[in-house]
């Protein structure tokens, strides 16, 4: 009995670790992409808060909080409500399948670092990337205005034009892997880790998740210039701020999944597990810092275009081609 | 297919931004540190004095009439001895566009413009400036230039003393 406690006090302990953890590295990864962005632009970036403005989140937080809560007249008004939490949910439910560090020894038991090791996380994973542009569109589609129903058309339409390469790189992970679980595909990056192995299914991998991430240059559901703000266009204080989040939120996802597929897990010489795939993912959230601070945004048929004739050929032949080599190898 | 250029595109702006993460950031941080303005520089409005300390303003309407958002208001008159001036001088600084017309309209250099543009404040109310927050101490940017001692009238100095005025005429002579 007591050993059935100690071991549930452990789970709750590592999921109540892992909320805030989450939690707290979206919001500086906010006050960390204002001041990358600035200093890209000869900017200082927030500074005013705390010492070197490392107090902006909780005032944007105390800000966003204590806004008024508008509701427009014309809205539906449940989809309205639920529309943001839907998309912070599912951002955040992603990150139980993702093995952040090696099974942890602790009083002579052996902790598994991941919330759920599921035989198939890496489909859960998809699927519920899928079911976070729900919250988008049913936002969009519940403000009643023009602005963010075009917003979360367009961010449906991208769905569909990058979704199928995502879905179509990692199945050559899978067949070098031989297992759907995101713990094994680490396991199997001991030695060489998948990106060098087949750096094409990294690249497209990488190229489908800066457009699932709904950022520069594939922001089109927003597009400030064009929709004023796209599907959140008529959401204000902390409902603007559940968008907002989870928006990070699936930043820190679409990091921690590359660098489990395709970045070797926590593998990595000298350092602790942990700190290798914190690491890792701090990189890929740089990355995605900087893709933004570098390239402008490409029109919707642009992306559809490079979705539909480039990138989905190019996985296909891919997969077609890393089968081959693995069946003549006879793994 | 312009595969060479389109891969150049995409792959030069991340060397451009990364050069300039490592570059000083050129803000100047307001409060703490302040760029010194320009000369010619059109912030707030003063009324100044001539160098004898009189005020230079006459109250002519020129400024109020040179002004495109009506922002300048006053009430002539005149004085004991001849002089004229404002009763009252208004400038509601919530309205000013800080253009200068209202100094290129000014005859005798009473209104004139300064570098100090840090008039905001919470209450619009705060910035109508009556005549006692307008009027200074000093000559302003003309140090030297007095209109009564230029084209003034008999009261401020007698006719014909005035630099570049020659002797009043005398009418009986027959020469000139």
């Amino acid at each position: 009995m007591t050993e059935q406690l100690i071991m549930l006090g452990l789970i709750l302990a590592k999921l109540g670790l892992i909320f805030i953890v989450i939690l707290t590295l979206a919001a500086y990864l906010v006050l960390a992409e204002r001041k990358i962005l600035a200093r890209m632009q000869l900017r200082y970036g927030p500074n005013r808060v705390g010492p070197f403005g490392m107090l902006q989140p909780l005032s944007d937080l105390i800000k966003l909080l204590t806004k008024e809560d508008f509701l427009p007249a014309a809205a539906d008004k449940w989809l309205f409500l639920i529309a943001p939490g839907l998309s912070a949910l599912t951002a955040l439910l992603t990150f139980a399948v993702i093995p952040f560090g090696p099974p942890l020894e602790i009083f002579g038991r052996t902790l598994p670092l991941v919330v759920i090791d599921l035989n198939i996380g890496l489909l859960y994973f998809l699927g519920l990337s899928s079911l976070a542009v729900y919250g988008m569109a049913l936002g969009g589609w519940a403000s009643n205005s023009k602005y963010a129903l075009l917003g979360s058309i367009r961010g449906l339409s991208q769905l569909i034009s990058y979704e199928l390469s995502m879905g179509l790189a990692v199945v050559p992970v899978v067949m070098m892997a031989r297992s759907f679980s995101l713990t094994e595909i680490v396991m199997a990056q001991a030695e060489i880790p998948y990106a060098l192995l087949n750096p094409p299914a990294f690249l497209i991998f990488l190229i489908s998740i800066v457009a699932e991430s709904k950022r520069i240059p594939f922001d089109m559901p927003e597009a400030e210039n064009e929709l004023v703000a796209g599907f959140h266009t008529e959401y204000s204080g902390m409902r603007f701020g559940l968008f907002f989040v989870g928006e990070y939120i699936n930043l820190i996802i679409l990091g921690s999944m590359l660098t489990v597929l395709f970045l070797g897990g926590w593998h990595g010489p000298w350092l602790p597990g942990v700190v290798w795939f914190s690491l890792k993912v701090l990189a890929v959230c740089f990355f995605f810092i900087w893709v933004r601070a570098s390239l402008p945004r490409l029109r919707y048929d642009q992306l559809m275009h490079f979705g539909w004739k480039v990138l989905l050929p190019l996985a296909l032949l891919n997969a077609l081609v890393t089968g081959a080599i693995l069946l003549w190898i006879g793994q | 297919m312009h595969l060479y250029r389109d891969l150049r595109g995409t792959l030069q702006p991340f060397w451009v931004t990364l050069r300039n993460m490592f570059r000083k950031p050129v803000t100047v941080q307001y409060p703490e540190q302040r760029q010194q303005v320009a000369e010619r520089y059109r912030a707030r409005l003063i009324l100044t004095r001539d160098p004898d300390g009189e005020e230079r303003c006459v109250a002519c309407h020129l400024c109020s009439a040179a002004c495109p958002v009506d922002c300048i208001s006053m009430q002539a008159t005149v004085a004991e001895d001849g002089r004229r001036y404002a009763a009252w001088f208004r400038i509601n600084f919530s309205r000013c566009i800080f253009c200068g017309l209202c100094t290129e309209a000014c005859p005798t250099l009473a209104i004139q413009v300064t570098g100090d543009f840090e008039l905001a404040g919470r209450d619009p109310l705060k910035l109508v400036y009556e005549k006692e927050d307008l009027l200074v101490d000093h000559c302003g940017q003309e140090p030297d230039y007095n209109f009564y001692r230029q084209a003034g009238i008999a009261v401020a100095a007698p006719r014909g003393g005035n630099p570049t005025e020659s002797a009043p005429e005398d009418p009986k002579s027959l020469l000139p």
